[in-house]
């Protein structure tokens, strides 16, 4: 059941919150000792709090997610939980606040059911890099669940929450939403405050929702955003309300092809799948146009400097003093380097060494300023395609999910974020709608695969509206049911 | 640019990680390729470009200097590894 239903029918009164939650824990202990989509379960929290949204329901307060129960991604703080980011590091560590995205859903009255498997620190694109559990795609459990918020993007797509939060640096809504059948939407940088959740490139994070379709992720998106004093980059500009504003239709509107971006690459169905969406956009009546975006190739290259770089100086907090893992030493220093060493897995370990080479007297202006100078470039590109175009529409993912230790070389999973990477750079709105399904060599499920839009900064409103008139006219998401079983109601 | 070569022991001391051999011959191999990729930015004139830390407008924030409540400090020394009453203990810093 989709969240807009649930707070309908829990605000109408034709079931309690209680009711729902119960339902979602049960499916979570039916099916997530096949996903495992979560790494702790918040039973008592979500009873609790199912408690408290039908009394409100009772004294007749309105509220927009009224026992809406939902997954967060696990490097996202909630007060008295555990919140480990999938790393050792934080394996045992209990939150002592409450991220500001989470706290506005709990008030609106979400139910937090769990915090949910992601790649270690959120670097990754498979939930492999989790040092703490195995998230399998629900569509395919021999396949993985896309990253870096495979959990929430799992919990949603099995039934066993309907809104995932996530955050997203180079892709990680948007690719783990393609790969599991959803919406993932990614806002402008600085809309949704970072604000409890555990850094990772402080330049790019941004939280967002994974939804089962453009209305739930609007409605999440509406009551997350805005202003929040505790982060001083988020933007102090007002938030236009998106969930009223779907639109039926694309007419007037202009929509860039992005000319680098040949589809043909990514083999003939996905590309015949991919052409076929862009005819689809024509037909609801926008206006196709061929765009340029020169630098994006270069986006990989300027993302894998910038993201250590700021990886390395934010890890730098986990020392074995204030949170989490300590590993006695010698000395001091010792100790330093036996928790880093024990605490954090390769992947991070990777990120934090080019970061720390990149920020690195003598190296600094080689890579980390000429990195800064090309997203410049990127960012430019952009503005000259916004120009011509409204929205730009392009691949979400190189490739559906794949199986389990296919990107074993670091350099190939990086390539996953090929096309959502430049969107990152230049801090802009974007998400990822299913789009069609293709049978992968040697598999013999149906996968799902994303269309990603874009918008210019701070056009949410555009983009949600735009996303939901190609979601209704196409409806691609509900062609194949998930391996895992069909959604209860 | 400089050359595409990464010194692992040097940049692992000043990232304060402890590596095995094997890690050190790994990560030199894969980050030493990673390096090759990022290469690729010598190619862009980037001459005359400013660089961006953040992509959206940013100023000075500031408030108002007030008090405010705080985290509890229980509640925070309970999340750390060692705590001595109402402090973070740490291994002894300066030598006798």
């Amino acid at each position: 059941m989709n969240a807009a239903e649930i707070a309908r029918d829990v605000s109408a009164r034709r079931v309690s919150a209680a009711e729902v939650t119960a339902a979602t824990l049960a499916r979570v202990q039916a099916v997530d000792g096949d996903v495992g989509a979560y790494l702790t379960l918040l039973g008592e929290i979500a009873r609790s709090s199912a408690a408290r949204v039908d009394e409100r329901i009772a004294a007749g307060e309105h509220l927009a997610l009224a026992g809406v129960p939902i997954a967060l991604k696990d490097n996202m703080c909630l007060e008295g939980a555990r919140t480990t980011c999938a790393s050792k590091i934080l394996e045992h560590w209990i939150a002592p606040y409450t991220a500001t995205a989470v706290a506005r859903l709990l008030e609106a009255g979400a139910i937090p059911i769990g915090k949910a498997n992601c790649d270690e620190f959120a670097m990754g694109s498979s939930c492999e890099n989790s040092a703490l559990g195995v998230t399998r795609n629900p569509y395919d459990l021999a396949r993985v669940p896309g990253g870096s918020s495979g959990g929430s993007a799992a919990a949603v797509a099995a039934g066993e929450a309907a809104i995932g939060l996530g955050s997203d640096t180079g892709g990680s809504i948007r690719e783990p939403a393609a790969f599991c059948n959803l919406v993932g939407f990614k806002p402008t940088y600085g809309r949704v405050s970072r604000y409890g959740l555990i850094a990772f490139a402080s330049s790019l994070d941004q939280i967002g929702p994974l939804a089962r379709s453009v209305e739930d992720a609007a409605l999440a998106y509406d009551i997350m955003a805005g202003y929040d004093p505790m982060d001083a980059t988020s933007l102090d500009r007002p938030v236009e309300r998106t969930a009223d504003s779907l639109r039926a239709d694309l007419a007037g509107l202009r929509v860039g092809i992005v000319r680098e971006f040949d589809t043909k690459a990514l083999g003939e169905r996905s590309d015949a799948l991919y052409r076929e969406a862009y005819r689809d956009l024509e037909r609801l009546g926008a206006e196709l146009v061929d765009v340029s975006l020169p630098t994006a190739d270069y986006g990989l290259a300027t993302y894998y400097l910038i993201a250590p770089a700021e990886c390395s100086s934010n890890l730098a907090r986990f020392d074995g003093v204030r949170y989490g893992l300590r590993v006695e030493g010698a000395d001091v220093r010792a100790m330093y380097d036996n928790t880093r060493a024990a605490g954090f897995g390769p992947e991070v370990k990777r990120r934090i060494l080019i970061g720390t080479h990149a920020l690195s007297s003598g190296y600094y202006d080689a890579y980390y300023v000429r990195a800064q100078k090309a997203r410049t470039l990127i960012a430019r590109d952009f503005e000259r395609a916004f120009a011509q175009c409204d929205l730009i529409a392009c691949p979400a993912a190189s490739c559906p999910a794949f199986v389990f230790a296919a990107k074993s070389d670091p350099y190939s999973m990086y390539l996953m974020d090929y096309y959502t990477i430049p969107m990152s750079l230049a801090g802009l709105p974007a998400l990822s709608v299913p789009c069609g399904w293709t049978v992968p060599e040697g598999g013999n499920l149906p996968l799902p695969i994303g269309l990603q839009l874009c918008a210019p900064l701070f056009g949410e409103k555009l983009l949600l509206g735009a996303a939901a008139a190609y979601e209704r006219a196409t409806n691609h998401a509900l062609a194949h049911p998930a391996q895992i079983g069909t959604v209860p109601a | 640019m400089t050359p595409d070569t990464i010194d692992i022991r040097y940049v692992a001391t000043l990232a304060r990680i402890a590596l095995s051999d094997d890690e050190i011959e790994r990560f030199s191999k894969e980050l030493g390729e990673l390096l090759g990729h990022v290469r690729a930015l010598q190619e862009l004139d980037t001459a005359s470009v400013p660089a961006t830390a953040q992509v959206v407008e940013s100023r000075n924030v500031l408030r108002e200097d007030v008090e405010r409540p705080c985290l509890d400090r229980e509640v925070v020394l309970d999340g750390a590894p060692q705590r001595q009453g109402g402090f973070f203990r740490v291994p002894r810093i300066i030598a006798e």
